[in-house]
């Protein structure tokens, strides 16, 4: 599963490289918890660039999914202690949620 | 309707595991004597979670196998077996090898409805090419004992935010199915997330349910049965008894009593297996509803 995921997140890494911002310094990634069916932070802030990494911490699977009908990202069913990474390069408000548990709720906010 | 007719619409039975029977009249349960000697009855299971392995439960394909053996003591002639679904912890193959089996070996015809950790592959497809075949898309009905048998998917293409969803799809097609069909015909439905809203903030309900419902009304004695929430609770509404059954796996508190609604794994050595369970549904001749009996593992 987890080679699944790395594979899952190094597209969308080489989707965002075509994307204008390529060449910019990368900043550091990111962290956030999914534990007690919560996103913490719910909402971050980040630069173009930069590297978002979700870590389940219950032992209830979760989702990362895109929550717009674009459906543009959805991780695998994490496991606990599994971990789902994607780099943002286009600045926006990007809302996601759990697929099994929809009232888990975040937001990415790229500038 | 009249209230007396009412009232004996709202009829139903819950063994809470000490031995005592209660019958549940106008939502107010009461102590009442069993009246169980209809002609047809059936069983429900659901939340085996194969694949799930924590506190409180290290064997739950143990508990499965528990409660198959404990089916065996209540079911009585019935040969029908209801799943409502989260048969496998990931919906990985091997869970669903292990559920299959120890489900076989009750011998019972056993019909299934994904619950949203089914289908976590492949939009489903390998769950409803095997447990759910006679519904490509995990819904599907059929009748057996002159019960209307109707099994609903509400797991998939959830809304952040949102509940269970049925979808306008599955919606237009219990509509056809239920068309033309006799009012006096027992109906049940069976789901895995509850067809009436148990607790929004833990998206413990079906957002569309009611437009489904609206297709139900007319008929005298329709019984909802649910799982997903791992506890037993009812709600009776007018001709409409809703039921969710005890979990083979783990309990999950009730609703608002924890701050998320993850496995109680607090659970004192020897109090597990009360917490877990089945549920017996038994027509009572001549009159509107079925009485439904749950029965732990134990206690």
């Amino acid at each position: 599963m987890a080679q699944g995921m790395t594979r899952r997140a190094s597209l969308l890494l080489g989707l965002g490289a075509m994307a204008p911002g390529l060449g910019r310094a990368e900043a550091a990634p990111v962290a956030v918890v999914i534990e007690e069916f919560a996103f913490t932070p719910a909402e971050i802030k980040i630069t173009r660039g930069t590297k978002v990494v979700w870590t389940n911490k219950d032992d209830e699977p979760h989702t990362v999914s895109d929550a717009t009908a674009k459906k543009a990202f959805k991780s695998q069913a994490l496991d606990k202690g599994e971990t789902f990474s994607l780099v943002f390069q286009e600045a926006g408000t990007f809302a996601y949620f759990c697929s099994l548990h929809p009232h888990m709720m975040g937001t990415v906010v790229v500038t | 309707m009249t209230e007396v007719s009412r009232r004996d619409a709202l009829t139903c039975m819950l063994w809470a595991g000490t031995g005592v029977v209660w019958s549940v009249a106008g939502g107010i349960p009461r102590a009442a004597s069993a009246a169980t000697n209809g002609d047809f009855s059936f069983v429900q299971i659901s939340d085996s979670h194969i694949g799930f392995n924590g506190p409180p439960n290290m064997d739950v394909p143990g508990t499965l196998n528990l409660a198959i053996t404990k089916l065996k003591d209540v079911r009585g002639p019935t040969s029908l077996l209801l799943h409502t679904g989260d048969v496998s912890h990931l919906s990985r193959p091997a869970q669903f090898d292990t559920a299959d089996q120890i489900i076989g070996t009750s011998g019972m015809d056993a019909h299934f409805v994904p619950g949203e950790h089914d289908v976590l592959e492949d939009d489903g497809k390998k769950f409803f090419e095997r447990f759910t075949k006679a519904g490509a898309r995990g819904y599907y009905s059929f009748d057996q004992g002159g019960v209307h048998f109707i099994g609903l998917n509400n797991v998939q293409n959830l809304k952040s935010g949102g509940l269970g969803l049925l979808g306008a799809e599955q919606l237009a097609w219990l509509e056809r199915d239920l068309a033309g069909r006799a009012a006096s015909q027992p109906i049940v439905v069976f789901a895995h997330i509850p067809l009436w809203t148990v607790y929004a903030q833990w998206g413990w309900g079906t957002e569309d349910s009611a437009q489904a419902l609206t297709y139900l009304k007319r008929f005298g004695s329709v019984t909802v049965l649910n799982g997903h929430i791992h506890q037993v609770m009812q709600k009776v509404e007018g001709t409409v008894a809703f039921h969710s059954a005890m979990s083979t796996a783990f309990p999950q508190p009730a609703p608002g009593t924890a701050p998320n609604p993850g496995p109680m794994k607090n659970v004192a050595p020897g109090q597990l297996n009360t917490l877990l369970g089945i549920t017996r549904v038994h027509e009572v001749a001549g009159k509107g509803p079925l009485a439904i009996i749950d029965t732990p593992l134990m206690g």
